[in-house]
């Protein structure tokens, strides 16, 4: 979809094909992973809830792919992609989710709370929009430290009715903050569809409101959310600020654990799921001789026995001694 | 006799009060078609239709702050919070506004709405969808806050907390919303329980547990094993509001037992009953034959992983050890 005035160079065309590849790698993790959490989560192995990512993942592998590896993220409850792209260990963020000790968070945070401190994910939020302050923060860091690095704030189209929505942007664009505000539009905030809870067609018009760069981009594609995050990234080293954008997806499954999806028809679903981000990136690399459908399959099948192993690991790891449960409360 | 869960019992009330009154409507996040994220307003928005139960876009702030100006300007407005952890993010419109308005305006307006809100951990929903922050509610003067530990409270109370002038805050808890183990016998008719009335659930003479919401559920099961066990005798008290505070009916029970154990789900420091075991100690310090003892959480974030939530929240044996310590038999 073209729907913007931006000159944004195909970035993604000069990476060399193992970075393309491995963006391909990072996207079957990603959908595999939430596969066995599913399997978990039908086995009740799941305590409390989760969100899956399943039918997101070009937009954390494109975008995350973008930024350097010092730069930092900030996630959401629906955070395993962010997680995964940005450089998790598959089988510390499965033992996290199973609560066990070993876990990222010691099994302290579960699903809505995994962080990855050390690939730079200042991790996931179990509150709506809670994580956009956060975002203006680190890239106030950034801009304090004059270390050249930036923030991809990720939020989902129903944080971007929340008022710290308003207050963050805003702050962000008066001091110039090198943080890429990147909404994920999946077209619902839970049960709540976008067009019931906004009187705008679009999150990104909101960039109006602050004088901020605002696009909306297909966020079933890789390669555009990989080039426009490229190219905003550039911007805010260069020092010109806070970017908007709108990245268009879909979730293919339930909000949670339990949703019965009154709120949709299956139709909808199906339709798209028919622009798989997966399917239309790897037909992509075939097409172009990156890659082969055998090396193809290769790829998924080696994303899937990580994942399983992650599984297994995940199940054999201890939970956590019950005299951590009041340890961590405070920084020594 | 017909039995309703603790979830059963609160849709029927809102029903009725909804049928009732013209002037009351409910708004909130996902409480439409979906019927809310514990399904408790499921059939209502079909009832009632979009403009009484309405669906809010995910903004706690505003959503708490049109509930204070409809009921300000002639409403009765029930809001859902979906998890009491959000109302920090309305903290502003329930703290500085709702609980003010009244006082500072001279007494000449009123605001009538209920905050509708779930709470309490147990379910493995980690630090931020597990909180039990009553005390913060109850701490404010200007909020009533609510919290039934059963079915046919919850009704009473929550017709009450309808048609009560102020702001009340009326925290539900999670695991008692399906549980059938808790459902009871509830009156088809609509009926109140008075704000600031606590009820004696067991009586007993050895020794007095007063407690809240879920915790008085694990009280009396604590309370009846003792009871078969050892003989011993405990007397439950469900404080059933917390604002107004029913002290007397505390301090009645420690007269005749003299031994006093507060349970509470919240952090033990700062917690609710710190204020129930201060009064006890100011105003039934004759009646005392041993210190008071408060059971609570430890003091730290509701942990996601399953050990350490049950190691924080206060467990059976943790009530059973403290009751015995206090007679003196640990
Ligand atoms: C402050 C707050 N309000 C409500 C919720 C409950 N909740 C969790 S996720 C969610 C929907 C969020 O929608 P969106 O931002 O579009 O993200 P998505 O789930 O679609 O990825 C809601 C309402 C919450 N966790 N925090
Ligand atoms: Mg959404």
């Amino acid at each position: 979809m073209k729907e913007n005035n931006f000159k944004i160079a195909n970035k993604f065309e000069k990476l060399s094909r193992d970075k393309k590849i491995e963006m391909l790698r990072k996207m079957y993790k990603i959908r595999h992973f939430e596969v066995e959490v599913d399997k978990f989560v039908l086995r009740g192995m799941i305590y409390g809830t989760c969100h899956l990512y399943t039918g997101e993942e070009a937009s954390a592998v494109g975008a995350i792919s973008a930024i350097d590896e010092t730069d930092y993220i900030v996630s959401t409850h629906r955070g395993h992609g962010h997680c995964i792209a940005k450089g998790a260990d598959l089988n510390i963020m499965m033992a996290e989710l199973l609560g066990k000790g070993n876990g990222y968070c010691k099994g302290k945070g579960g699903s809505m709370h995994i962080a990855d401190l050390d690939s730079n994910n200042l991790g996931a939020n179990g509150i709506v929009g809670g994580g956009l302050g956060i975002a203006a923060g680190a890239a106030l860091t950034c801009t304090l430290k004059k270390n050249n690095r930036v923030v991809i704030g990720f939020f989902g189209d129903g944080a971007s009715n929340e008022g710290l929505f308003h207050e963050a942007l805003n702050l962000a664009s008066i001091w110039k903050l090198p943080v890429i505000y990147l909404c994920e539009n999946n077209q619902y905030g839970m049960s709540t569809s976008v067009k019931e809870s906004m009187n705008i067609d679009r999150v990104s018009k909101r960039a109006a409101s602050y004088g901020i760069d605002g696009i909306t981009i297909d966020g079933n594609n890789v390669i555009e959310v990989y080039n426009t995050v490229s190219h905003f990234a550039k911007r805010c080293r260069e020092g010109v600020g806070t970017v908007l954008i709108e990245s268009l997806t879909y979730r293919w499954r339930g909000h949670s654990k339990h949703d019965s999806q009154v709120y949709r028809t299956k139709e909808e679903v199906e339709e798209w799921k028919k622009l798989d981000p997966i399917k239309k990136y790897k037909e992509y690399l075939i097409e172009n001789k990156l890659i082969t459908e055998e090396e193809d399959k290769e790829i998924e099948n080696t994303a899937i026995k990580e994942i399983k192993n992650a599984v297994a690991f995940a199940e054999k790891s201890e939970y956590p001694d019950i005299s951590e449960v009041e340890k961590d409360v405070y920084s020594d | 006799m017909r039995e309703l869960t603790y979830l059963e019992a609160i849709k029927e009330a809102i029903r009725q009060v909804m049928k009732e009154n013209e002037d009351v409507f409910m708004l909130g996040e996902d409480i439409g078609l979906y019927g809310g994220s514990f399904g408790l307003t499921r059939g209502l928005f079909e009832e009632f239709g979009k403009d009484r139960i309405r669906n809010t876009p995910i903004a706690e702030a505003a959503l708490i702050g049109a509930a204070v100006g409809s009921a300000v300007t002639g409403m009765r407005p029930i809001a859902e919070l979906m998890f009491s952890d959000f109302s920090t993010v309305a903290w502003d419109q329930i703290v500085n506004q709702a609980a003010k308005i009244r006082y500072q305006f001279g007494g000449k307006a009123k605001v009538p709405m209920v905050i509708r809100t779930a709470h309490g951990g147990g379910m493995g929903f980690a630090a931020q969808h597990s909180q039990s922050l009553e005390a913060l509610f109850a701490h404010i003067p200007g909020l009533k806050v609510v919290m039934p530990s059963c079915p046919y409270d919850a009704k009473g109370l929550f017709i009450a907390s309808v048609y009560d002038n102020n702001p009340v805050i009326f925290l539900e808890h999670k695991i008692l919303y399906n549980n059938k183990k808790y459902s009871q016998h509830v009156p088809e008719e609509m009926y109140t329980i008075p704000l600031g009335k606590g009820e004696v659930k067991k009586s007993g003479k050895d020794l007095t547990l007063v407690a809240t919401s879920y915790m008085v559920q694990k009280s009396l099961e604590v309370a009846n094993e003792l009871k078969d066990k050892m003989q011993i005798d405990c007397e439950v008290v469900d404080l059933r509001t917390i604002k107004p505070l029913d002290i007397d009916l505390v301090i009645e029970s420690v007269k005749k037992t003299g031994r006093l154990v507060c349970v509470e789900e919240a952090c033990s420091f700062g917690g609710f009953m710190g204020e129930v075991a201060s009064q006890v100690a100011e105003f039934g310090f004759d009646y005392l034959d041993a210190p008071i003892v408060r059971v609570a959480s430890k003091n730290c974030p509701v942990p996601y992983s399953y050990v350490l939530e049950q190691e924080m929240i206060p467990s059976s044996d943790r009530i059973k050890e403290n009751i015995l310590k206090v007679l003196g038999k640990a």
